[in-house]
């Protein structure tokens, strides 16, 4: 099985996929410091890609240049061009909030709203104006099912989601993501703040959303890459070092600085 | 040990502790003095016959021990008395000094009377006898006791047609004769209008002189009956039952008939108009003044200071001139507040209030309506120095709001707006409340500044009534701050109101703390909503 996927080069497993996000030149400054370089990748639809490198590197900066994150900084500039489905997000005109509501994020510490479990779930869905109870009520049962979360809240679903354990915090945010039914999924370390059993919950989590929704993933712990992701890019001072099939870059990389990386020399 | 002691940090905490300590004993103090004072003078005191020998002349003095004093004068020590002992129309002066070494014996007389009066304050002394409809009762304090019932009920009525009708009438008239010149002014005014509103003028005078016959028979219903009492020195004194509030026999009074006089005379501190140049009767509509205009100024200061502390957190780009604003703004909050009375008076009264007048009430002229001091006025002039407070405490509370938070809202497609709105704000709003407690504090307890735009002495009508539009926002209105000072300082008879300062501050002091603890409340209610903050 190796041995056939390594005939293969990424570019032409990458032609057998539908791509969903595609990046072409991207840079991105701080102020006068470059954060990104000339970043030209292609994310494939439905399949979990790993952004792996070490702190500092650019991979959450890359991330949040998928849901124009970045425009809340003040000193960002970014230059090239972001394709998902086909649509420039980084073109003027670009409905930001529309884009989000497409591009779902979960962040490294949980954040859910000081509200309860239902109306974290239903915010999305308020935003877009549907207020009908019924609807609600459904939805907020399918993403809570869909984030495995729903047996353990379901006889709470009123009680204020700040009374739920780390973990289980999380995984609201998942469900609060897939309520309004992004096409893609970014999720910024989503276990690091979070205990093994939550962690491996949530992995299995991924494992069941990529056949549904084309997965981004930032991770520092490699294990974690290797265990959930199809695809797997590392990056390095702001370079996209190496972009390949998650068992390429672990057993057989092309690139040094990703041996030596991988293997525990740096980072 | 004390190398050890000193290591510790133990030194710092008892100066710590006494530095808590020494403030809580000052304000305990403050207010259990006020309370002491304030509330004792409810309190029916014991009436006191004095023997007092002034050289070769022995005079009988009758009165209340009102306070004692000891002096050293020429190496001798000197203790005095002085004596409140009432009946001003025949002394002249409420209170005398007693040098207790002229007085030669003192007595307590059961029979000794009390009497409040409508005029000329207290009355301390006999009753000779009681004259209830043409039959002399004598010496009957039961007879007095019913005189006075049916004369309070009488006043009362009497109080409510000047006060409530014939109030009507007369805002009617001005409200017909306002409608007249406005219409003369725009040279609308026809012959038809002019008999239409000859008509209802006729109408309302018409009841007017009603009323005023109602009244006449009132006035000298309440005059039907009277009562004489003598003075200790002998003098005769009549009064009517109309001019007597309520009469008792303090000396005769056991613990819980003066328990019952306590309350009653609480009573009618918190719940009646004041008297007598308001060294008498109570202090309602400068209660209902200090809450109706803190409550204005609290709806004015708090919109406006969220929105400005929105825009400057979240909206304003953050540099130099922001920057600026926001020390400017803070330096507000230290600007003495007569500064901000003057402001108001040139301003809000003069410039905005005469602008208002022009424009929309040329009728009133030459009577300003909103371009004289009123309610409205002296709301907007607290809302002004308070808003760098509620400016300053909602910032705060917006820049607590975590990022993560914001990032959360954003990311599920709400716009920085929707964001704000149903997430932040709400979030924020336990710091808000921060901010109008504060601003309630400062505001309620601030009096330089209304004394220029709003405050006055005795306000012939309240601002809330039933003549349509039921809240009269030019009106003058009366505050419990500027009442202590006027009955303090400015009152014929300070000594006699003393008591009253004390007792007004009181309730200043209360009032502000049920205004707090209502905002309180609702912020802890809030905190307890959003507490997400404490991650």
């Amino acid at each position: 099985m190796t041995q056939v996927l390594a005939d293969k080069t990424i570019e032409q497993r990458l032609a057998d996929e539908k791509i969903s996000i595609e990046v072409e030149k991207l840079n991105l400054f701080y102020g006068q410091k470059q954060a990104l370089h000339d970043i030209d990748m292609k994310i494939p639809e439905k399949k979990v890609t790993a952004f792996i490198g070490p702190s500092g590197c650019g991979k959450s900066t890359l991330l949040r240049c998928f849901n124009r994150m970045n425009d809340l900084v003040d000193i960002a500039r970014v230059s090239g061009k972001i394709n998902i489905h086909g649509n420039n997000i980084n073109q003027p005109g670009v409905d930001v909030a529309e884009l989000r509501r497409n591009v779902g994020m979960v962040f490294q510490k949980p954040n859910p709203f000081p509200k309860s479990i239902y109306e974290n779930i239903a915010y999305g869905l308020r935003l877009q104006g549907i207020n009908k109870r019924r609807v609600l009520d459904e939805v907020v049962e399918w993403a809570l099912k869909g984030a495995a979360l729903w047996d353990e809240v379901k006889d709470r679903l009123h009680e204020n989601a700040l009374g739920m354990s780390g973990g289980q915090q999380q995984r609201l945010c998942i469900a609060r993501a897939i309520a309004v039914q992004p096409e893609v999924l970014l999720l910024d370390e989503p276990a690091s703040a979070l205990d093994p059993i939550s962690t491996l919950k949530i992995e299995e989590l991924i494992h069941e959303l990529k056949n549904n929704y084309t997965i981004v993933i930032v991770t520092h712990n490699m294990q974690q890459a290797a265990r959930v992701s199809d695809y797997t890019a590392f990056m390095y001072m702001g370079d996209m070092v190496e972009f390949d099939q998650t068992d390429t870059i672990f057993t057989n990389p092309s690139q040094k600085k990703t041996e030596d990386y991988i293997t525990g020399r740096y980072g | 040990m004390s190398k050890k002691f000193f290591n510790s940090g133990q030194h710092w905490v008892w100066l710590n502790a006494g530095a808590i300590s020494i403030s809580i004993i000052m304000v305990v103090g403050l207010l259990g003095l006020i309370a002491v004072r304030g509330l004792a003078h409810f309190w029916p005191a014991e009436v006191k016959t004095f023997v007092v020998a002034d050289g070769d002349k022995v005079t009988l003095v009758m009165g209340e021990i009102h306070s004692t004093e000891d002096d050293v004068q020429a190496g001798l020590e000197r203790q005095q008395y002085l004596v409140k002992m009432g009946n001003r129309d025949v002394y002249g002066l409420d209170f005398k000094w007693l040098d207790v070494k002229n007085i030669e014996a003192t007595s307590v007389d059961e029979n000794v009377i009390v009497v409040e009066r409508r005029e000329w304050g207290n009355l301390y002394g006999y009753l000779d006898n009681v004259v209830k409809d043409g039959v002399v009762h004598d010496g009957d304090t039961q007879a007095l006791e019913e005189i006075v019932e049916r004369a309070n009920d009488l006043h009362q009525q009497i109080r409510e047609i000047e006060k409530e009708d014939i109030g009507s009438i007369n805002y009617e008239l001005e409200q017909l004769r306002l409608e007249q010149r406005k219409l003369e002014l725009d040279n609308e005014l026809t012959d038809a209008v002019l008999a239409d509103l000859e008509q209802q003028r006729v109408a309302l005078e018409q009841q007017f002189v009603e009323y005023q016959q109602e009244l006449q028979l009132l006035y000298s219903d309440i005059k039907r009956d009277s009562a004489q009492f003598s003075t200790i020195g002998g003098e005769k004194i009549t009064l009517t039952a109309g001019n007597i509030v309520r009469a008792y026999q303090p000396n005769q009074m056991g613990f819980w008939s003066k328990l019952g006089h306590y309350f009653s005379k609480i009573g009618e501190f918190i719940f009646d108009e004041p008297r007598e140049a308001n060294t008498e009767g109570g202090v309602f509509p400068a209660i209902f003044g200090t809450v109706l205009m803190v409550l204005l100024m609290s709806i004015i200061v708090t919109p406006l200071g969220v929105i400005a502390a929105v825009y400057m957190r979240e909206y304003a780009k953050q540099g130099p001139v922001t920057r600026t604003i926001r020390i400017a703004v803070n330096n507000l909050a230290g600007v003495p507040s007569i500064v901000y009375g003057v402001f108001g008076l040139g301003f809000f009264v003069y410039f905005l209030g005469g602008s208002i007048d022009e424009l929309f009430y040329p009728e009133v002229s030459p009577a300003p309506m909103f371009g004289t001091p009123g309610l409205i006025w002296a709301s907007l002039t607290l809302a002004l120095l308070t808003l760098p407070v509620v400016i300053v405490s909602t910032e705060e509370g917006l820049a607590r709001i975590p990022k993560s938070i914001r990032e959360g809202s954003l990311a599920l497609g709400a716009t920085k707006f929707e964001t704000l709105r149903k997430t932040v704000l709400p979030m924020a709003s336990p710091a808000m409340m921060t901010g109008l407690i504060l601003a309630v504090a400062r505001a309620a307890g601030e009096v330089a500044p209304l004394m220029l735009v709003g405050v006055v002495k005795l306000a012939p009508t309240l601002p809330l009534d039933g003549n349509a539009p039921f809240l009269h926002l030019e009106r003058k209105f009366m505050h419990l701050g500027f009442h202590i000072y006027d009955v303090g300082f400015q009152s014929p008879n300070v000594e006699a109101a003393r008591p009253l300062v004390y007792a007004t501050a009181l309730l200043l002091v209360l009032i502000i703390i049920l205004l707090n603890i209502a905002a309180i409340k609702i912020r802890n209610n809030l905190r307890e909503k959003y507490k997400s903050l404490e991650q």
